[in-house]
């Protein structure tokens, strides 16, 4: 029997943390996502499975804590909102420059600075272009709905360690704290069958001692360090791209969207439709790997594209440079904490590329 | 007598500890943190873990920590090696976990995550190598630099007015509950470095034994970043380094033994 449930994005993730078998999740509380470590402590994450449940001091200390354990090889996993995520950014650059798994979940809130807590999603450009120091990426999913905040924890920690790179799911405010209707996934078994030849568990006699770092003072090692990375990273380009397409075929204008403003989209979408407006809309689920090959495709076919985020236009850039100037390629979006209504979406459409 | 008659098994006094490799230390001549590395070395042969030991390495002059000893590590971010510890610990428990750490990285920019791991009691060790100065990056000053001690960034002396007053964090750990053995040492002379070791020792067993966190302070020389031969650097060390940082035992079975 299928099971459903009502819960908010945030419990979403959590139950699904527990049900994907994390071994590990080390946070601090900040609005608007400390749901997801106040609901593992009170569903006694540890006694369903196992699952360790540490409260940090900061995001500096939860951070280390997910790279020291992503060292043995388990399931480790954090969350945050925007301050938190910023916090964290130096020892990201470590656990991706040591090429660990883990999974890190951005409930995006406006900022910059303290900001609001309302949600945003002015952290796109901290989520895909690295973030940190160095050249690295991350893995980059974006749920648009409570059921994807739930199923992305999985689908994190696969790609995570299928690759040994930290993923990053990155949610917003509206999609954390909205309750929906969720199909809940069974519990899986702990995962151990993986390459574990790279772990730290005490060094046994049979194999030589292992070392997780990021560190090589000689250039050139440096440098062929960097090229794996980099060849791992367009691997991800080529096998890992998800997005969904709803009304394209026909397309003449083109929503892009991520997220919420997705959600949004697709009911501007609607209105347009209405109205006798050929719109469609394409919502990237990675960010990262970008989705750029169809927006280069659809650029052939429509006579605009419309990026909708809840910030000052970072996908954008993407998009234009995915476009490469065959169409015309703009932004909209409401930011620091106020969310596009469908109308408004709609209304910047028209006003845009419409008006004669 | 011929040389092949003195070199036979039965006249070995000292051997090298089988945890080092057979890579050379990359510290200054003279300084402290070979002897503070071999003897955790030495430490983790004779308490026979080293298949079940995991040591976290940190950012400063023993960053290449990993390369000298033959045991599973993790480098760890400027400061940061107690939250990798506890990490590791917490998904391991079994698991024998330990940092090395500088002042600079430990009493400054880790400031946050050493008293929160002793506070809540993670079952690891800490050896805390205090030079009173940042030896990698050249000889700047540490918070536990000495009044009037020049440094690089501090060129005619510490004014406590205006840099602040040199952090004793080990008195300052050994205060909380979380903490079961704290003690101060230094690696300046034959008769130190036995006590270091002991120490060490005991740090070790009071994780192995489940008793709490072990934390070790060893007062030690950084003769290049000092600007002193090694033998003026000790010289300048116990006249000094061991007024402001009294060695020996601070707290034993969870217990304080000294007034602070
Ligand atoms: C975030 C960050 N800030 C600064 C540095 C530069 N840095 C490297 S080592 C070091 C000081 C180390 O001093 P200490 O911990 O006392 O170790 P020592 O070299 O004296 O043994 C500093 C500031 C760094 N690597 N990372
Ligand atoms: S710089 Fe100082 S601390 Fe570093 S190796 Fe040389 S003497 Fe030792
Ligand atoms: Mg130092």
């Amino acid at each position: 029997m299928k099971e459903f449930l009502l819960m908010k994005g945030n419990e979403a993730i959590a139950e699904a943390a527990i049900r994907a078998g994390a071994d590990a999740y080390f946070g601090y509380p900040i609005t608007p996502q400390s749901e997801i470590m106040e609901y593992l402590m009170a569903e006694k994450a540890y006694e369903r499975t196992g699952m360790v449940v540490l409260q940090a001091e900061s995001e500096l200390a939860a951070i280390n804590m997910v790279y020291g354990a992503a060292g043995t090889g388990k399931r480790v996993l954090t969350s945050s909102s925007s301050p938190g995520i910023s916090l964290m950014q130096e020892s990201i650059s470590y656990i991706a420059g040591a090429e660990l798994p883990c999974v890190i979940i951005n409930v995006v809130r406006a900022g910059p600075g303290l900001g609001t807590i309302q949600p945003s999603q002015a952290d796109y450009f901290q989520s895909v272009k690295g973030g940190g120091h160095g050249d690295y990426r991350l893995i980059v999913l974006a749920p648009s709905s409570v059921q994807e905040m739930a199923d992305f924890v999985p689908l994190a920690f696969d790609l995570a360690f299928k690759y040994r790179n930290p993923a990053l799911i990155l949610s917003d405010g509206v999609i954390g704290q909205m309750m929906e209707k969720v199909e809940l996934f069974k519990t899986r078994p702990r995962i151990t069958t993986f390459d574990q030849s790279w772990v730290l568990s005490g060094k046994p006699e049979n194999r030589k001692a292992n070392v997780i770092t990021s560190l090589d003072l000689q250039p050139h090692p440096m440098e062929k360090h960097n090229h794996a990375l980099q060849a791992k990273y367009r691997k991800m380009e080529e096998d890992e791209v998800r997005f969904e397409e709803i009304m394209c075929d026909d397309a003449e204008y083109l929503f892009v969207a991520y997220g919420s403003s997705a959600r949004i989209c697709s009911k501007a979408l609607q209105l347009a439709r209405e109205k006798g407006i050929k719109a469609g809309l394409l919502r990237p689920i990675t960010l990262f790997p970008f989705p750029k090959k169809q927006i280069a495709k659809l650029a052939g076919r429509v006579k605009g594209m419309l990026s909708v985020e809840m910030s000052a236009g970072q996908m954008v850039e993407d998009i234009q440079l995915a476009v490469s100037g065959k169409v015309r390629v703009e932004h909209f979006g409401r930011y620091g904490g106020v969310i596009h209504s469908p109308l408004e979406v709609l209304a910047a459409l028209e006003n845009i590329f419409l008006k004669k | 007598m011929e040389i092949n008659d003195i070199i036979k098994p039965e006249n070995q006094v000292y051997k090298s500890s089988s945890i080092l490799t057979d890579k050379p230390f990359s510290y200054c001549p003279g300084c402290g943190h070979g002897t503070a590395n071999r003897l955790v070395a030495e430490v983790i042969e004779e308490l026979g873990i080293q298949k079940d030991t995991i040591g976290i390495a940190p950012v400063g002059c023993s960053v290449l920590i990993y390369e000298f000893l033959d045991i599973d590590f993790s480098q760890a971010p400027h400061g940061r090696a107690p939250a990798v510890a506890t990490g590791i610990k917490r998904v391991l428990p079994d698991k024998i976990v330990f940092t090395y750490q500088g002042d600079g990285d430990l009493a400054a920019i880790g400031t946050s995550e050493t008293i929160h791991a002793c506070n809540r009691g993670e079952n690891i060790t800490i050896i805390f190598v205090n030079n009173g100065i940042y030896g990698m990056t050249g000889g700047q000053m540490a918070p536990t630099t000495l009044p009037g001690m020049k440094t690089s960034t501090s060129p005619f002396g510490r004014n406590v007015e205006t840099m602040g007053n040199p952090l004793k964090i080990t008195e300052l750990i050994a205060q909380l509950d979380g903490v079961h053995y704290v003690s101060r040492q230094s690696v300046n002379s034959p008769a130190n470095v036995r006590k270091a070791k002991k120490a060490i020792r005991l740090a070790f067993e009071s994780q192995i034994n489940k008793q709490g966190l072990g934390f070790v302070e060893i007062v030690s020389n950084c003769n290049s970043g000092w600007k002193l031969s090694p033998i003026k650097a000790n010289q300048w060390m116990e006249e000094n380094m061991f007024p402001y940082y009294p060695l020996g035992d601070i707290k034993v079975d969870g217990k304080l033994i000294k007034t602070l």
